[in-house]
């Protein structure tokens, strides 16, 4: 039983961590990010969280609405420049470089 | 199915060094392959672990004494949940559930990351390997859970009887989880230092981890508490156990952690202080696990010292601490911060100084708890540190916690005008003036000071936090037209970080409150009373009504009832016993139930009356004097009785062992008895203690804001709106601001 036990749990672990190694030659996973895009897109929504607490932030009244028209204005344009950043990181990742 | 287990955990420890080469050379070579090989040894390492442990659990369950530590530490008369959970109050046991648990969170973190931070991952899978490797080894090498034995007793010695309470089946997990959880983010910082990519993404993978091994902690940490208080005997909660500090000490760095990364994710600074506090509260993880196990420092919660796994230990932490900062100084250009404090007036600003105080109070009990150590090098001698030493440093930097725990949700980020502060500041702090100037007027504050000083705190957090709740929710409403209910509800759902956020500081500002209630307001005496006797503590009158006592073969417990009264008026009647399990070892017949210089271990039942003002609390601490001159008989007689009946031919000798220890039994309930039937005095220790009630219902609030705060946010995907990939042109138009509506998930679309 408990030898029989070891076997099959031995046979398992090599079936399972052999698994990628067997399928060595597919292609990358689509759905896969490259580093780049992760960084942005952890910047982006860093950034939507900063955009929404500000707008918190001014109607609970912790903000002057000039004070928020100013920092609205800003996070937005930060916004948009990683937005451009991501959109050109992605171009990138969809047509390879010398193509 | 031992040699099955034994197996199967060296098994673990060859999959592990697999999966950290794999992981490796996968890095280096840039091939996927190897690291998502790499990753599924971790999987196969959780497989294997839990297996084992499920065939240890098995051996406990079914009092299997073949196996040592079964045999140590379970036995056939402990209650059956005891005996599923028995497995962690063993070294090696806990050591197993360690790995368990390493590899459990290790593979929920590398499955949730498997298609993420692909530079990052190999490093920190690594990582989790290598500590893989470390514990495995430790138990293959040095701390068998499957040794067995060739001629099992026929009895175990039992579970230590202070482990005998229900918050003890969860707490060693809890804290297990924790500590796990915290090498998680600790891992992929240190994957983000060596592969250089030291941007927020892989703060946002690990996120939850974190917080989730900051709320196990605190669950632990109160489990533990409470185990205290209604179990040890001794009137309190926390002591300031180094095995207590060592669970405390990476909480404190990890809270820290949970609040500045906020500002690295928005502005993109503090890169260098993140890292370090995690790397830091990482290492406190294991320093913590290297105090439970080490038994360096005098603690009731730690186990045996074993110098093998100590030296083993110190080479792991040591080269956590040099490699951490060889990373952190390697990368120091690159972890230069993006933008500069616009101004110290700002939640960044309050988060900074926040952490400097949390870090200086996990430093100070860091001091205070390696004291006795340091001095033993200096001087040759230990010296132990007292609460009052502790409480002497850690309330003034508490109290300034707890301060800035109620400012920083009102005070937005970046910057802050004047007049939005008073506005913001003026119903909390006139609440928490409010109750300074009525309880200075009420009692006149001549001592006690500091508690003083925190009630005026606590209400000022409780207060700015409701403050918060009825503004965000009175936008909302103003903005949907929700009932007011509704709106508050969707206002958590949506901001669940935020106000989880916040119901956690709200809970811990009560749960202080009770604390410096229960520590500076207590009433507490010793009095020796016989049965008709009343002791007067507070305004309370307890008398001492009957004395109890319960004899059997697995225990004996002596007990009495004191009733309770306040200006004539009966309040409650409270129970206590302190019972005595018999030692396997000692050979004294009676001594062995009844001595516990014979080894018979003890326990106390505390009799409590919980409530939300105050706590009535007593344990008994009876004296068995009296009973010794009958104990001391008892042993010559039986000792002989025995004796004599192993020497009488084999065919006699069981049916005359059987009778001796039928008697032996009536005797030791007639000796239990005479507790009842001519009672004489005992020692009560009574305790009056205010608020302590708060100090529970503070940390569930704290909990369950915790746990708001972890809840994942379901992602919203509006029709026409392709949620991941996105073509070049897409981004053009970015809608202009719109006043009338509240942020939600879909705003953040609206961007692109």
């Amino acid at each position: 039983m408990a030898y029989a036990l070891v076997l099959v749990v031995l046979a398992g672990v090599i079936y399972l961590i052999s698994g990628p190694l067997r399928a060595a030659h597919r292609p990358d996973d689509p759905e896969g990010e490259t580093a780049d895009v992760a960084e942005l897109e952890a910047a982006r929504d860093a950034k939507y969280r900063e955009i929404r607490d500000a707008e918190l932030d001014a109607r609970t009244g912790k903000l002057s609405d000039e004070d928020y028209a100013d920092l609205d204005g800003s996070l937005r344009a930060e916004a948009v420049q990683i937005l451009h950043q991501l959109d050109e990181a992605r171009s990138h990742e969809e047509v390879p470089s010398g193509s | 199915m031992a040699g099955a287990g034994r197996v199967l955990l060296i098994l673990c420890l060859l999959s592990s060094f697999y999966g950290l080469g794999a992981s490796l050379y996968g890095a280096r070579t840039g091939q996927t392959e190897w690291v998502d090989s790499g990753r599924r040894a971790m999987y196969s390492v959780l497989g294997m672990s839990a297996i084992a442990f499920v065939i240890l659990d098995v051996a406990f369950i079914s009092s299997d004494f073949s196996y040592n530590i079964v045999a140590s530490g379970s036995s056939t008369t402990t209650p059956f949940l005891y005996r599923a959970a028995a497995i962690w109050s063993t070294q090696q046991g806990s050591l197993l559930l360690w790995v368990m648990l390493l590899s459990f969170w290790s593979s929920l973190a590398l499955f949730l990351t498997r298609r993420r931070v692909r530079e990052i991952v190999p490093y920190a899978q690594s990582v989790l390997l290598g500590f893989s490797i470390f514990f495995v080894g430790l138990i293959v090498l040095f701390a068998n859970p499957f040794a067995t034995r060739a001629n099992p007793p026929v009895e175990g010695a039992g579970l230590d009887p202070l482990l005998r309470h229900t918050t003890m089946m969860v707490h060693p997990p809890m804290l297990y989880s924790g500590f796990t959880l915290l090498l998680v983010p600790f891992a992929f910082c240190i994957g983000a230092l060596m592969s250089g990519r030291l941007g927020a993404e892989w703060i946002q993978v690990t996120r939850r981890f974190a917080l989730a091994g900051w709320l196990c902690l605190g669950l632990g940490l109160l489990l533990g508490a409470r185990w205290s208080y209604t179990e040890l005997g001794w009137g309190g909660y926390w002591e300031w156990d180094p095995v207590e500090n060592a669970a405390l000490m990476p909480f404190l760095v990890c809270t820290a952690y949970i609040h500045s990364i906020m500002i690295q994710e928005k502005r993109g600074m503090l890169k260098v202080w993140n890292a370090s506090l995690i790397l830091l509260a990482g290492t406190l993880a294991i320093v913590g696990d290297f105090l439970v196990r080490s038994g360096i420092l005098s603690s009731i919660h730690a186990f045996v010292s074993d110098p093998t796994l100590n030296v083993a230990f110190v080479v792991l932490i040591s080269t956590m601490v040099l490699g951490s900062v060889w990373l952190v100084t390697y990368r120091r250009s690159a972890l230069s911060s993006d933008h500069r404090l616009d101004s110290l007036v700002s939640r960044e600003g309050v988060f900074l100084l926040q952490n400097m105080v949390l870090v200086a109070l996990a430093a100070v009990v860091f001091w205070l708890t390696f004291f006795p150590l340091i001095s033993e090098a200096l001087t040759g001698q230990q010296t132990s540190v007292g609460p009052p030493v502790f409480a002497h440093f850690v309330v003034p930097l508490a109290l300034v916690v707890v301060a800035l725990s109620g400012i920083g949700p009102i005070i937005s980020w970046r910057r802050v005008t004047v007049a939005k502060l008073k506005r913001s500041f003026a119903f909390p702090v006139a609440v928490g003036l409010g109750i300074l100037v009525l309880l200075a007027f009420v009692s006149g504050v001549t001592q006690h000071v500091f508690a003083y000083i925190m009630f005026g705190l606590g209400g000022f957090v409780v207060a700015s936090v409701a403050q918060e709740f009825f503004r965000g929710a009175r936008a909302r409403r103003a903005m949907t037209g929700e009932s007011p209910g509704r709106a508050l509800v969707a206002l958590v759902e949506r901001n669940r970080r935020r106000y989880g956020g916040y119901l956690v500081h709200a809970g811990v500002a009560v749960a202080l409150v009770g604390v410096a209630g229960s520590t500076s307001f207590q009433h507490q005496r010793f009095a020796t009373l016989k049965p008709g006797q009343s002791v007067h503590l507070d305004g309370y009158t307890l008398r001492y009504t009957h004395p109890t006592a319960q004899a059997s073969a697995q225990k004996i417990s002596f007990g009495a009832a004191l009733a309770v009264t306040k200006g004539g008026h009966h309040v409650t009647t409270l129970h206590t016993s302190y019972g005595l399990y018999p030692s396997l070892d000692a050979l004294q017949p009676i001594g062995r139930f009844l001595n516990t210089s014979d080894g018979a271990q003890t326990e106390s039942r505390v009799g409590l009356d919980s409530g939300a003002l105050r706590d009535l609390w007593v344990v008994i601490s009876p004296n068995l004097g009296p009973l010794q001159s009958l104990v001391s008989q008892g042993d010559a007689k039986f000792s002989s009785a025995i004796l004599a009946a192993e020497r009488a031919p084999a065919a006699q000798r069981a049916s005359q062992l059987n009778t001796i220890f039928q008697l032996r039994d009536v005797f030791i309930n007639d000796v239990a008895q005479r507790f009842v039937s001519r009672p004489w005095a005992s020692t009560f220790l009574v305790e009056v203690s205010p608020l302590v009630m708060w100090l529970w219902i503070g940390a569930i609030i704290a909990g369950l804001g915790g746990l708001i705060a972890l809840w994942p946010v379901p992602r919203r995907s509006p029709a026409g709106v392709r949620p991941v990939r996105r073509r070049r042109g897409r981004l053009g138009t970015l809608p202009a601001r719109s006043p009338g509506t509240v942020p939600e998930p879909e705003r953040e679309r609206e961007l692109v």
